[in-house]
């Protein structure tokens, strides 16, 4: 690793590790949309790392960039009207910004794929299923026709479709929710990626079969040992799964340590109100769930300081004037964006909960 | 909209209340007529149509002759001049005052032809709509049938029928006008039926009347508003070509289809007699059609 | 999806029957009588015997319903009767008259497709640019303007100038009538043929390919703000190709669509058309036989055309189900 120049911490903060490990680094990434209420801030400066074989989970709810931010990633967002600024996003140690986005056309689909939200509407209705799988196949590898078809049924088998063979000629809408959601990992992992997206892969099916959808995904990445980036608003998907997590609201990252420590040693109280608002399964069944009070804020016009104070149970005066910059604040890796971040290491979701519903806060 | 569509619409809408409010203190009308403004084709249509729309009520006072007058010295054919601005037609009147008492005939016709067809549509497409059944297969299948019928072939032999007059085009008209309206009503009408607000008028032991009327109507209301303007400039067409065929109201009545007919064997020698009424039809729909088009855009930009 | 072609095809039956139905008493009261005609004229006082001869030789002294049920014995044989003008065979003229009459349609509706599609498409991708408003003004304009009009303006600036003007012979085109009749795989103009068939195409293609465009831009502009579209550029494919391959084919559903009911205003558009420049088709002569209250002339031609709407409309139909797949399922057909 060459010396670095200054910068903000980022998600992985000093922790040495190789470079050779890193995937992807996004440096101080600014997405800004130009509308006639104002310019959306939808990403404003994050930072962060996803190295190698990881499941890095980018949660917060929505509005608070995530999509955006793998959008931008993919190339994805239009612009106009979105302008984009970064110091870097280094790909395997190249700029996918240089050159006009080339790297990152190439990059596209072959090395980073992306799984969306609704399949019902993410597939092409008027294609097959097939086709649209075999697609991935035809451009990037050039392969045949036949070739493409074959690979086709291999990939609907590898993510468990039952008779894939005949499944392979339906459209669509002739699949069951999560039968779609499959074949959208199957067209995302033909290629190999290193690097999976997932933007909310499961929010739109029943809950059962959410759960079978998260173990084809997790299954498929040892399978073809790629990174998943995973973003949800849901923590309690992301328990148990991810490596690493990162903690989005209002388009900067306000935690960020593995998922030990997001869950277990919370150093941020929207973190915290997150965890709060969760159903948990290892408790007695009569906690009350504490919704976070108040909406996210409009992106046009941000509150002062800590974009969060106006919703924090914990909102100090400094909290109103002053923004926190994210910095390391236990361990190796793990960062929050709170000035009060060590206050918090005594409070845990309990806290919150026993105070009920937070007191209100004038901003 | 669509610009920040990747945030997801909470952010556009549940935003800080500081924002909401603002959005809520703008008049919805206002921000109509602010989008609509923005369109220049649109603005410029509007501009023409206010104009249009001076001219036919201050015909008397613009046209330097009556419609029907010969003016003299008599010229007939004649080209432009500075005595007749659009020159003379084969029996010496002032083509000029002739296309300025147009504008009546033409905005009459569109307007009042509009109106029924929008009448007959949205009766019969809220009726076909809001009940289904056997009264909306009756509906649509009727609607197929004026469908397959050429509307030219059926215009014609109705103008035959009632005699050709300003009035008999218009029934004709607005008879063969209502199957598009019919349509988009009905089809409004089978997406909210089911809607919970409407189950909860009903619930609350609303008339269906008042149901039809007070609360699902209202929806239908931009398509039809977008529909009835670019419909207006479409019956004007229908009604020039009708007269072209001879089957509009007859001379000397100023209707430019008409004059158009008349003029077409001078093709050659006094185009003038053709070109002028010609571009009055022209321009008048254009407007329309551009208006339409910016109330569309303006109302719902999602609208096609 | 051969039933589901057989549903259609059976739910045109009665559409037919009741929209020409509807057609033969409306004609029927119209007023003057039909006997005037035949008999030489309303001004003439044709011997009384004459009438009732011809009254007898038409059926005209049948009672209404009793007319009706003829009228239809003899249509299902496919027999369309004699023109009252002058005892010619309607199966003749029609025979003579469709054939220019499917000649200018089948280049109105290529017209239609190639430009009215292709300027739709490029508009939609180019939006915002020069081309794009400009297309949007010339769409506008194409739609607004009446038929009649467009088609004296052509043959006043690409026949009627040039004549006057004396320029060379190849740039002047016909203004009126067939011309030599010449063609080859019965569309293709052959000769001079072209001169005369290039305008009244145009004239005809205009409204429908104006509207055909407008129609293309607002569903591709549509169908480029679609989740899946975002999906084929995450699969790493050009922009041209997902535009051609993904765009295209659900961006055509509600174009396809508005062609096929459309078809009725190329018919309107075909009457006028055809009358402006005299071409002997079918539009020219219904014009001719609604003036003159020619019945069997007017209910065998419209039969003809109704017939020909149909047809169009379920080759939609079926295209329609290949554009769009969800459909098939409706029907029971997967």
């Amino acid at each position: 690793m060459k010396p670095e120049p200054f910068r903000a911490v980022t998600a992985g903060g000093p922790e040495p590790f190789r470079a050779a490990d890193v995937l992807l680094d996004v440096q101080d990434l600014h997405t800004t949309f130009r509308t006639d209420g104002g310019d959306v801030k939808a990403v404003d400066g994050v930072s962060f790392q996803i190295r190698r074989g990881e499941v890095f989970a980018v949660v917060g709810e929505s509005g608070s960039g995530k999509s955006v931010t793998a959008l931008t990633l993919m190339g994805l967002v239009p612009s106009p009207p979105a302008h984009i600024e970064a110091d870097a996003i280094l790909w395997k140690g190249e700029d996918l910004l240089a050159s006009g986005g080339e790297r990152m056309r190439a990059a596209r689909g072959k090395e980073i794929a992306m799984i969306f939200q609704d399949a019902l509407t993410a597939l092409n209705p008027t294609h097959t299923i097939g086709r649209q799988i075999a697609e991935m196949a035809r451009i990037h590898e050039g392969a045949s026709r036949k070739a493409a078809r074959k690979r086709a049924i291999e990939m609907l088998k590898l993510v468990g479709i039952p008779q894939p063979e005949s499944r392979v000629d339906m459209h669509p809408h002739e699949f069951s929710g999560g039968m779609r959601q499959r074949a959208m990992i199957a067209m995302a992992i033909t290629c190999n990626p290193d690097l999976l997206i997932a933007d909310e892969p499961t929010t739109a099916l029943d809950v059962t079969v959410q759960a079978q959808v998260l173990d084809v995904l997790m299954s498929i990445k040892d399978e073809i040992d790629s990174a998943i980036m995973l973003i949800t608003h849901d923590l309690g998907v992301v328990a148990g799964l991810a490596d690493r997590v990162m903690v989005m609201y209002a388009g900067r990252a306000v935690e960020v340590g593995t998922a030990r420590e997001i869950f277990y040693e919370t150093r941020h109280p929207y973190t915290l109100s997150l965890l709060a608002s969760l159903p948990r399964l290892d408790q007695e069944g009569d906690e009350p769930l504490v919704p976070i009070k108040g909406a996210p804020p409009s992106l046009v016009r941000l509150p002062s300081g800590c974009k969060f104070h106006p919703r924090c149970p914990f909102v100090q005066p400094l909290c109103v004037e002053t923004e926190p910059a994210l910095r390391v604040v236990d361990g190796a890796a793990h960062s929050s964006a709170c000035h009060y971040a060590e206050d918090l290491a005594g409070v845990d979701v309990d806290t919150i909960r026993r105070r009920g519903e937070p007191e209100p806060v004038q901003a | 909209m669509s610009l920040i569509e990747p945030t997801g619409p909470s952010a556009a809408t549940a935003g800080e209340p500081g924002v909401v409010d603002v959005a809520a203190a703008r008049p919805m009308r206002s921000e109509i007529w602010r989008r609509f403004r923005r369109n220049k084709l649109a603005v410029v249509g509007l501009v023409f149509l206010a104009f249009v729309i001076l001219l036919a009520i201050f015909a008397p006072l613009i046209a330097p002759y009556g419609f029907a007058e010969r003016p003299l010295p008599r010229v007939y054919r004649a080209p432009p001049s500075a005595a007749h601005w659009f020159g003379t037609d084969g029996i010496g009147r002032d083509m000029f005052s002739r296309v300025v008492y147009g504008a009546r005939v033409s905005l009459k016709v569109g307007i009042l032809a509009t109106a029924l067809s929008l009448s007959i549509g949205v009766l019969l497409g809220s009726l076909a709509g809001y009940f289904g059944g056997l009264l909306d297969t009756i509906v649509m299948r009727l609607t197929d049938v004026f469908l397959a019928i050429p509307y030219i072939i059926l215009a014609v032999a109705i103008a035959t029928l009632f005699g050709r007059s300003e009035g008999s085009i218009i029934v004709v008209l607005g008879l063969t006008g209502w199957l598009a309206i019919t349509r988009i009503v009905r089809a409004t009408f089978l997406s909210l039926r089911q809607l919970e607000y409407v189950e909860a008028a009903r619930a609350l032991g609303f008339s269906r009347w008042r149901i039809m009327t007070r609360h699902v109507l209202p929806n239908a209301l931009q398509p039809i508003i977008v529909y009835g303007t670019i419909s207006v400039g479409t019956v004007i067409l229908s009604e020039a070509a009708l007269s072209f065929l001879g089957v509009g109201p007859q001379d000397p009545t100023p209707a430019w289809g008409l004059m158009v007919a008349q003029g077409k064997g001078d093709l050659v020698s006094a185009s003038h007699l053709l070109f002028f009424p010609g571009g009055a039809i022209f321009l008048t729909v254009l407007a329309f059609v551009l208006v339409g088009d910016g109330l569309r855009d303006a109302l719902d930009p999602r609208l096609r | 999806m051969p039933s589901y072609i057989l549903r259609r095809l059976l739910l045109l039956i009665p559409t037919i029957f009741v929209a020409l139905s509807f057609l033969f008493f409306l004609f029927f009261l119209l007023p003057g009588d039909p006997v005037d005609l035949i008999v030489g004229g309303e001004n003439r006082t044709p011997d009384p015997g004459v009438i009732l001869r011809a009254r007898a030789r038409y059926g005209l002294d049948e009672p209404l319903l009793i007319q009706f049920r003829d009228y239809w014995s003899r249509t299902l044989r496919w027999d369309l009767g004699e023109s009252f003008l002058n005892g010619r065979s309607v199966n003749d003229i029609l025979g003579e008259r469709v054939v220019n009459s499917a000649r200018l349609s089948i280049w109105a509706i290529v017209i239609e497709i190639i430009v009215g599609i292709g300027v739709g498409l490029l508009s939609a991708i180019k939006r915002y640019s020069i081309a794009d408003k400009l297309t949007t003004i010339g769409t506008a304009a194409a739609a607004a303007v009446p038929v009649f009009v467009l088609g004296f303006v052509f043959q006043y600036a690409f026949a009627v100038y040039p004549n006057q003007h004396n320029w060379p012979e190849w740039a002047r085109l016909r203004t009126s009538r067939l011309g030599p009749d010449e063609w080859f795989l019965f569309f293709i103009p052959r000769g001079d043929q072209w001169r005369y068939l290039l305008l009244p195409a145009l004239t005809l293609a205009c409204v429908s390919t104006a509207l055909a465009a407008r129609m293309m831009r607002g569903s591709m502009l549509e169908v480029m703000q679609a989740d899946y579209m975002r999906t084929a550029r995450a699969k790493g494919l050009g922009e041209r190709a997902v535009v051609t391959r993904h765009g295209l084919r659900n961006a055509l559903i509600p174009v396809v669509t508005l062609i096929g009911l459309d078809f009725g205003t190329v018919i309107g558009a075909a009457v006028l058309t055809e009358t402006v420049f005299s071409w002997p088709g079918l539009g020219f002569t219904i014009a001719d036989a609604v003036g003159d209250r020619d019945l069997p002339v007017i209910l065998g031609l419209t039969l003809v055309v109704v017939l020909a709407y149909a047809v169009v409309n379920l080759i939609v139909d079926v295209s329609y189900a290949w554009f769009d797949p969800r459909i098939r399922l409706g029907e029971g057909d997967a």
